[in-house]
């Protein structure tokens, strides 16, 4: 229950990290990318790698123990 | 050449719908969701096929060209997030009450988990509704790569025609199945192709920090940030856009086609990595797009095309139309469809003409809805001259206003059809309002403050639910306890 409690609280930081006011005038290229566009590529892979936290420790397997089967 | 890469290219796609009909198991359940039989990493290419459509190739290059990078923080990133959220809460939940009762629609669930019919026939005109805008984008998309890849020699509406006739038909023949299977060589097929062409383009730049050096040369480093063009609160406010996920009615068909709730897995976990590979190319290309080009000139829809045509000519440039087809293509296939099902099952069948009509005559009916529904779409695409993007981020955020009806009927068992009622009619409203003022300036947000008409749509949709339920009487104790059994109660 905690670690869901925590994957949640995760996914709300993720949320609130989304809004990168601190590249919005920054023209740098990182990789010949724009960094302004580099984070949020970053951003992508990351939330990959949440969702799979996501899917570990939060899954609602109920769902498959109370519903699969029953009425297909 | 170009011309028959693209009819070898449909001509395949085709006999896989052909081929998909041969399993047709020749009941409803079967056309419409594969008898729920559809395994990981087909549902992840068809739901991710069926979300990008020509928005993502065409919308978010045009976008970039005009107004730079900040287009994908606005729509690529914020998916990454938001839609498998949505999928995960959402999309499981729907899944198994799907199965359970044997749902084929999104109607036919709302209209049973509140026990009004009423409320099931304005959810049927309002999806419908804003599912035109949606369609409207893959036509004229299919319209502007021919023409731009034959050098204007095939008109637009040839293209738009050709993409309606293909779809009609494997649609028509492969139901669900069909389209799952078309719709993930479609996705394989622009992933690959996106990627191919990103780096043959950036190739003849002499690679991509040179060419983006070129950009700032050339008088545009303002494309490199996203700048004073988005403020914080659009940014903000964009994240709801995505949330239309949870509510298009060919999303939740291909959620009803899952094999079981773990199938949601591999979806739930790729999804942000599909999404960057797609749209990272796409974006970077729109903003390259300026180093040849210029928006008096060439406008945003077609920029894509045009740097195709300029830098890959010839059998590859025919390959990489085929692509944008097939984005394309992939997504109007699946719309279609749940069109389709949701006429047939909802109106048709639910008005009491089960009866007087044969089996073969609602599905006939059926059809002749989507035909009809694609000749409105043809027509206006030749009269449409907006924004890819644009016109697909009012259709989105219709429906994203929408969600809050799907997550109280899902986890809120005090709310009620009163409440759902006045949340969908409130949405009617404020989107007609807000499209209208979007139509006079299109770069519309309320007020000036950069924030998003869906905020304020989906804010008001979810007190609207809220109060009007409180002031309600509360939905049948039978009603409760079919849809929240106390087996399942934890975690809602």
């Amino acid at each position: 229950m905690m670690r869901k409690t925590w994957i949640y609280l995760l996914l709300l930081l993720f949320y609130l990290l989304h809004n990168d006011l601190w590249f919005w005038h920054d023209a740098r290229l990182v990789w010949g990318m724009p960094v302004g566009l580099f984070y949020h590529v970053l951003y992508c892979l990351a939330a990959a790698g949440l969702m799979a936290l996501l899917v570990r420790y939060a899954w609602p397997a109920y769902l498959e123990h109370e519903r699969d089967g029953e009425g297909g | 050449m170009i011309l028959l890469l693209i009819a070898i290219y449909l001509a395949l796609v085709l006999s896989i719908g052909l081929f998909s009909n041969r399993l047709f198991r020749k009941t409803g359940e079967d056309y419409f969701v594969a008898s729920r039989t559809i395994g990981p990493f087909v549902l992840l290419m068809s739901l991710f096929g069926t979300h990008m459509t020509a928005f993502s190739l065409l919308g978010a290059s045009g976008e970039a060209y005009l107004n730079g990078i900040g287009v994908f923080g606005l729509m690529a990133s914020s998916s990454a997030l938001m839609v498998p959220v949505v999928f995960f809460f959402i999309g499981t939940r729907l899944w198994a009450i799907g199965k359970h009762h044997r749902y084929l629609t999104q109607v036919q669930f709302f209209r049973e988990r509140w026990e009004s019919a009423p409320l099931g026939l304005a959810l049927f005109l309002v999806l419908a509704g804003l599912m035109v805008p949606y369609l409207l984008i893959g036509v004229m998309g299919g319209g502007i790569t021919l023409n731009s890849m034959t050098g204007g020699e095939v008109p637009q509406w040839v293209g738009g025609l050709l993409v309606c006739a293909v779809i009609f038909t494997y649609v028509t023949l492969g139901g669900m199945r069909g389209t799952a299977w078309v719709n993930t060589f479609q996705t394989l097929v622009f992933m690959v192709l996106g990627a191919v062409t990103f780096f043959m383009i950036v190739d003849q730049y002499g690679g991509l920090a040179r060419a983006m050096q070129q950009v700032r040369e050339q008088g545009n480093a303002q494309l490199l940030v996203r700048g004073d063009k988005i403020n914080p609160w659009k940014m903000l406010t964009y994240t709801f856009i995505p949330l239309s996920v949870g509510m298009f009615p060919h999303i939740f068909m291909h959620w009803l086609s899952a094999k079981s709730a773990r199938t949601f897995r591999y979806p739930v976990m790729f999804y942000p990595l599909c999404i960057a590979i797609v749209w990272v190319p796409s974006v970077l290309l729109g903003v390259l797009g300026r180093i040849d080009f210029d928006p008096a000139t060439t406008p945003g829809n077609a920029v894509l095309v045009e740097m195709v045509a300029r830098h890959a000519p010839g059998v590859l440039g025919g390959f990489l139309a085929a692509g944008v087809f097939a984005a394309i293509m992939s997504s109007l296939d699946s719309q279609t469809l749940a069109l389709g099902t949701m006429f047939t099952q909802d109106i048709v069948r639910h008005y009491g003409f089960r009866d007087q009509l044969s089996e073969r005559q609602q599905v006939l009916i059926g059809r002749l809805f989507v035909l009809g529904i694609l000749l409105v779409t043809f027509i206006l695409a030749q009269v449409s001259a907006r924004s890819i993007f644009k016109l697909a981020v009012w259709s989105f955020s219709g429906f994203s206003a929408l969600l809050p009806v799907a997550v109280a009927a899902l986890f809120w068992k005090r709310s009620t059809a009163a409440g759902a009622m006045a949340a969908v009619l409130s949405v009617a409203l404020l989107w007609i309002y807000f499209f209208v003022q979007g139509w006079e300036n299109p770069g519309y947000t309320v007020g000036g403050t950069g924030v998003m008409p869906v905020a304020v749509m989906f804010a008001v949709s979810a007190l609207m639910i809220v109060l009007v339920s409180l002031l309600t009487a509360p939905p049948s104790a039978a009603t409760i306890g079919k849809f929240f059994p106390e087996s399942s109660a934890d975690g809602r």
